[in-house]
């Protein structure tokens, strides 16, 4: 017997060939499933039953919500709150419906997110790649910005926009949110430039390509994840902003949040809970589709800063 | 002429010097090495030759031309990077173009070149792909091709082949010197493998500490080194030392360390023999003959084998010469079992002596 592998296959003739093979089975219904999946199912049902409650009310008439029973599913389904919060509910001495808003909104956060997006890449591109003379220094001035309470710029700000003629305009806004969404996108977009390897900047630059050169031609199709998720934080941000909104804006470009306020909270006639709760959802919905349309893309931009590819 | 010309080149970064007024010329044509463990400074001086990082003192000339305040670009010279730095968007043929479409040449000149360079390498078939869809070496053949396209005096290399596998590694660097040869022009290369820069190179230039330490041509480094550092960077296995001093006198100088004496006297000293100081004596585990021809050997010695390591084509034996460690190269056929007594000599002339304090050659 010296060859070795003819003594091995011997010796495991001699072990048993029943018992335990291939991956090990595992119990459905153990104790740490049961718990797991209890607790998910139970926190998601706490988070779920107040979007029930809106949903259902929105579909209710106003004698069907006298009767008070919240929980309970519309008897008769009706739209008339939907339409009515859309197109007819006034606000001060406007009666076109949250539709106004809606737009205002619209013509807030295009430009906003496309001007605060497109400084901001090109701000952490230089600061990433271009090292130049107090870079540190801008840099860290930037971040602090992010931290400082906005209670403490508003009045400031007042000033500041009705110097330049823009206070009380679709543009001032603009202009506001596109300076305020700049701290922290420049952070993300300085962050996953300084992720990306750094010989493809110096191999573009032997290759003769300058400043916007290589930002046009070598980073920008590389990061396409970091824009989804800008894109993302802006158009929430920017859409869910009420504070900016009811500061810088008159009436007339007032934007959906501000509207949806002025409708809930208006002391004047009968609640009409049902249409409350139409306009709610109706102003929830842009934030709440980009979440469903790009959670997923969300994640990965997210993620694509921590692993290189 | 002189090619590129390092004159009194210094780079801080903050209070850290990096390069210390460095000075090397190297000719037309020729393949320089640097060689160095990581953090001595061989890849910093070659982005500051390439404009990539801006000196701190001193001046670059390429082609006689002072480059010192040029763009990378305007300095006429091709980079190729560890990482490949591949345009991920771009497909082989982009890759190729990019910084001829930057320079703004004439498309058929555009497409001339990406031919020529493509046929060099090989690499026509892959021209459409993106890179994401190369293994490493088709990559790294890309990397240099986008070099090659720009038509340039100087090539510089920045640890090309440490991203591969060994076999590719050596397949690769094959081809980097029969490139050198066909197109004759001036190669500056980075590495920390010593293999690759005694294979390649026409001079080595070792560097330590943002120093160099030794300027040569290969031969000349692995034969004579200036210092222990140097000795023990280049070969291996690895150079053997032993700790003693030098004694005798009447111009029969002896080394000593612990019972074993060994007569240097054919020794070439640099500048004498400093009897009574304390040195190092190197010699190298190839250069030690064993058994029949130990005993024709200027100096041998009885050895007891302690370890065997055997590595295919050799066998490393390991044994004690003056209660220090001391390897062996022997064939693998005549290779010794642990325990053996066997007689092993070797020659002075081809032994390397340094100075125990500050462990330059003597």
């Amino acid at each position: 017997m010296h060859d070795p592998r003819s003594a091995a296959a011997a010796a495991a003739v001699m072990l048993p060939f029943e018992g335990p093979r291939g991956p090990r089975p595992r119990k459905a219904l153990s104790t740490r499933n049961i718990f797991i999946y209890g607790t998910l199912l139970l926190f998601a049902f706490y988070y779920l039953l107040p979007l029930y409650v809106m949903i259902v009310t929105s579909l209710k008439g106003m004698p069907e919500i006298r009767m008070g029973n919240i929980f309970s599913p519309p008897v008769e389904i009706t739209f008339e709150p939907w339409v009515k919060a859309w197109s007819e509910v006034c606000t001060g001495l406007n009666c076109d419906g949250l539709s106004r808003g809606f737009w205002n909104s619209v013509r807030i956060t295009v430009p906003s997110v496309i001007l605060s997006i497109a400084i901001a890449s090109v701000n952490g591109y230089a600061l990433a790649n271009w090292r130049f003379k107090g870079a540190d220094a801008f840099f860290t001035i930037l971040i602090f910005g992010a931290f400082i309470p906005y209670q403490v710029m508003l009045y400031p700000l007042v000033i500041i926009l009705r110097e330049m003629g823009l206070y009380g305009t679709l543009w001032g806004l603009v202009l506001v949110h596109s300076i305020f969404g700049m701290p922290i996108l420049t952070l993300l977009f300085r962050n996953y430039f300084t992720s990306l390897p750094e010989e493809l900047f110096k191999a573009a630059r032997v290759d003769g390509a300058g400043f916007w050169g290589i930002y046009l031609k070598i980073m920008l199709p590389m990061s396409l994840p970091i824009f989804v998720v800008a894109i993302i934080l802006q158009v929430t941000g920017i859409w869910n902003d009420f504070l900016f909104g009811v500061v810088y804006t008159k009436p007339d470009v007032y934007p959906m949040t501000v509207q949806l306020n002025n409708i809930v909270n208006s002391v004047q006639g009968v609640k009409e809970y049902n249409v409350n709760m139409a306009a709610t959802l109706l102003t929830g919905l842009v934030p709440l589709f980009v979440y469903f349309v790009s959670g997923k893309l969300f994640v990965r931009g997210i993620a694509a800063g921590a692993v290189k590819g | 002429m002189s090619s590129v010309v390092v004159r009194d080149v210094s780079l801080n970064f903050g209070t850290v010097e990096v390069l210390k007024s460095l000075n090397i010329e190297v000719d037309k044509g020729e393949f320089l090495v640097l060689l160095g463990p990581s953090g001595c400074g061989k890849s910093t001086l070659l982005n500051c030759i390439a404009g990539l990082l801006d000196v701190s003192d001193g001046q670059i000339f390429i082609n006689g031309k002072n480059v010192t305040w040029e763009q990378p670009k305007d300095r006429g010279i091709g980079m190729v990077f560890q990482s490949y730095a591949l345009y991920p968007q771009m497909s082989v043929e982009g890759n190729l173009s990019f910084g001829l479409k930057n320079a703004r040449l004439p498309k058929d000149e555009i497409d001339r070149r990406v031919k020529r360079a493509s046929e060099i390498l090989q690499i026509e078939p892959l021209l459409k792909r993106k890179p994401m869809a190369l293994s490493g070496g088709q990559r790294q053949r890309v990397a240099i091709g986008r070099a090659l396209v720009r038509d340039v005096e100087v090539f510089l290399f920045d640890e090309p082949l440490s991203n591969l596998d060994a076999k590719l590694r050596n397949e690769l660097r094959v081809e980097i010197k029969r490139l050198h040869q066909r197109l004759e022009n001036t190669m500056i290369y980075v590495t920390h493998d010593q293999i690759e820069a005694m294979t390649l190179a026409d001079r080595i230039a070792v560097m330590r500490g943002g120093i160099i330490q030794q300027l040569d041509a290969p031969q000349a480094i692995y034969n004579k080194p200036v210092n222990r550092f140097v000795a023990g960077f280049i070969g291996s296995p690895g150079m053997n030392f032993i700790e003693g001093l030098v004694d005798g006198g009447d111009g029969k100088p002896r080394f000593r360390a612990g019972d074993a004496a060994i007569d240097i006297g054919r020794y070439g000293f640099e500048n004498g023999a400093p009897y009574g100081s304390k040195a190092v004596f190197g010699v190298r585990p190839e250069h030690v003959a064993v058994g029949e021809a130990a005993v024709s050997m200027p100096v041998n010695l009885d050895a007891a084998i302690e370890i065997v390591e055997p590595m295919g084509s050799d066998t490393l034996a390991w044994t004690k010469v003056g209660g220090q460690n001391f390897s062996i190269r022997i064939e693998s056929e005549k290779a010794p079992a642990v325990g053996d007594r066997i007689r092993i000599g070797f020659d002075p002339v081809r032994a390397s002596l340094f100075d125990a304090g500050s462990d330059a050659r003597i």
